[in-house]
């Protein structure tokens, strides 16, 4: 009995918080058919909201917006993924001292706030007068990107059995072959995961995009739109509309990548089981 | 010959390391250098003290430093109260590891969606917006954080632990006090770091939640940018990183596999 209450609090705790946590969520969503900024059906169930996103006099700067976010998110995670992997493979087979300073310096973009690296980047495009615009938003993306690709390919280089490679080239493949058919696809989960993760970093940034766009340019992503446009007036009802999508793509996403690991990680438990 | 080959290779494969650290030193060394040589300059680029009494003697600017500390302790406080449960509960289940998932996936939204969302309630239910809305919104993006570390941390001790102290006799408090507790502080440091900093530095936040009212250290850094006091800002810069280092030494202290948790977050 007593165990039976305990579980009943347990679960109400864990729901409450969920309910917290998911509430502005849910609300969002629902009153984006409502085509209203505080929540009321006034003008009843209807997808004029939706239909802003298309249609209204901010649509060309909303879709520019959109357009950059992707542009600059692109760029940014090809050029990330393939540095970083490179620079894995080289960081690999560092000398033990040398490897430990640059995986230290790798991390500094992490651990470091946000703010602070945006202002330093800020001051350096100053100071050495970098053109504004794309090219420096292009480069800062780069640098805070591509320390997670690496993070994500050393540890597979760490786990790879190295008598593979040394196998390929016994076998009479040059190094060049033995790197594009044996290793790389050894890494492959790394890089990819790595490049999934630099993207959904990119598109997401708000701090580094704001403080390094430039007044002058006129450049928007998405989320610097979003600031500039709602801190004022508050939200339009299209961003309603915009968030729900955002919201219903990014959580089947990741829902999916994560059930399938999940799924994936349960059947290598039952193999090794059986 | 292919002795040879294989070693003229094991050399070029450590060069191709060398773009990734030239981009490292241009773009993340040399700007941090910057920010330091800025800290002792004038406007007219002279060599100067200036900047350091300006910002430690200015009541303002230390105002705003305690305020962002102040706020950044309680936001960790709150999150730790509330986390620590949820991950508890959520690692005593067999699903957990998925449930855990649905705590987290919030994060993936962007934090300004999820902030003006709030706001866009709090004024639809008449709250008032101030220091309780900025405490709100804080907590509400920070707490995944929180949980997703104690989660991993919790549920990787080993239960033979928690059933030999309950077969010597201890009670269900002394069982927690002696050793889940214990056994969980490399995470519980882990997630304090992890919601104390962003908390400290955020910008955007707290001046949406309060409609300006409520100005912490990351607002004051991007301010001074943006007004062109390079000089101060710089200090500013400076003290935040302090506290970035000295929060990452106290954590890579208590948790040898600090990221591994961060790792784990992705």
């Amino acid at each position: 009995m007593v165990k039976k209450i305990k579980g009943f609090l347990e679960k109400s705790y864990l729901f409450i918080i969920l309910a917290i946590l998911y509430a502005p969520i849910i609300l969002l969503v629902i009153y984006s058919f409502s085509n209203s900024s505080n929540f009321n059906f006034d003008q009843g169930f209807n997808f004029d909201a939706y239909v802003a996103i298309f249609k209204s006099e901010k649509s060309p700067e909303l879709w520019s917006a959109i357009g950059n976010t992707f542009l600059i998110a692109s760029v940014a995670s090809v050029v990330a993924t393939l540095m970083g992997t490179f620079a894995s493979i080289g960081i690999f087979n560092l000398g033990r001292r040398s490897r430990k300073i640059v995986e230290n310096v790798n991390q500094f973009p992490i651990i470091n706030s946000e703010i602070v690296m945006a202002v330093s980047l800020m001051v350096f495009f100053v100071t050495f007068a970098f053109p504004e615009g794309y090219l420096r938003l292009i480069i800062a993306h780069i640098a805070f990107c591509t320390p997670y690709v690496v993070l994500s390919v050393l540890p597979k280089l760490e786990s790879m059995d190295p008598n593979v490679y040394e196998a390929a080239l016994d076998l009479g493949a040059n190094p060049f072959t033995a790197l594009v058919k044996v290793m790389i696809p050894i890494i492959s989960p790394g890089i990819f995961s790595g490049f999934v993760m630099a993207f959904i970093m990119s598109m997401d940034d708000f701090i580094i995009t704001q403080i390094n766009k430039g007044a002058a340019t006129g450049i928007n992503t998405l989320s610097t739109y979003i600031y500039s446009d709602a801190r004022v007036q508050g939200l339009e009802p299209f961003w309603y509309a915009i968030f729900s999508i955002i919201l219903v793509i990014v959580l089947a996403a990741v829902l999916s990548v994560n059930l399938v690991k999940i799924s994936k990680q349960k059947k290598k438990a039952k193999e090794a089981n059986a | 010959m292919k002795e040879s080959i294989r070693k003229k290779f094991r050399l070029t494969k450590k060069a191709f390391s060398v773009p990734y650290i030239l981009f490292l030193l241009l773009f993340v060394v040399v700007p941090l250098v910057l920010i330091l040589v800025n800290a002792f300059l004038d406007s007219d680029n002279n060599l100067t003290f200036e900047n350091f009494k300006t910002f430690f003697t200015s009541s303002s600017s230390l105002i705003v430093l305690g305020n962002s500390l102040l706020v950044g302790v309680i936001t960790t406080v709150i999150c730790l109260l509330i986390g620590y449960p949820v991950a508890y509960i959520l690692s005593k289940m067999s699903s957990g590891k998925i449930l855990v998932l649905l705590y987290v996936l919030p994060m993936f939204i962007n934090f300004l969606i999820r902030t003006l969302a709030t706001k866009a309630i709090f004024i639809a239910m008449g709250v008032e917006l101030g220091m309780g809305t900025v405490l709100f919104g804080m907590v509400y993006n920070y707490l995944p954080f929180m949980i997703m570390p104690l989660h991993t941390t919790i549920s990787s001790i080993d239960k033979s632990y928690i059933e030999a102290a309950q077969d010597l006799g201890a009670d269900r408090a002394t069982v927690f006090l002696k050793t889940t507790l214990p056994l969980s502080v490399s995470g519980i440091m882990s997630g304090i770091t992890m919601v104390f900093i962003p908390t400290i530095s955020t910008y955007a936040i707290s001046q949406l939640l309060s409609n300006g009212k409520i100005f912490l250290f990351g607002d004051s850094i991007q301010l001074s940018f943006e007004q062109g006091l390079y000089g101060v800002g710089s200090i500013m810069s400076l003290v935040m990183l302090a506290f970035v280092l000295i929060s990452n030494l106290i954590m890579n202290k208590f948790n040898k596999n600090g990221d591994a948790v961060r790792r784990s977050l992705w």
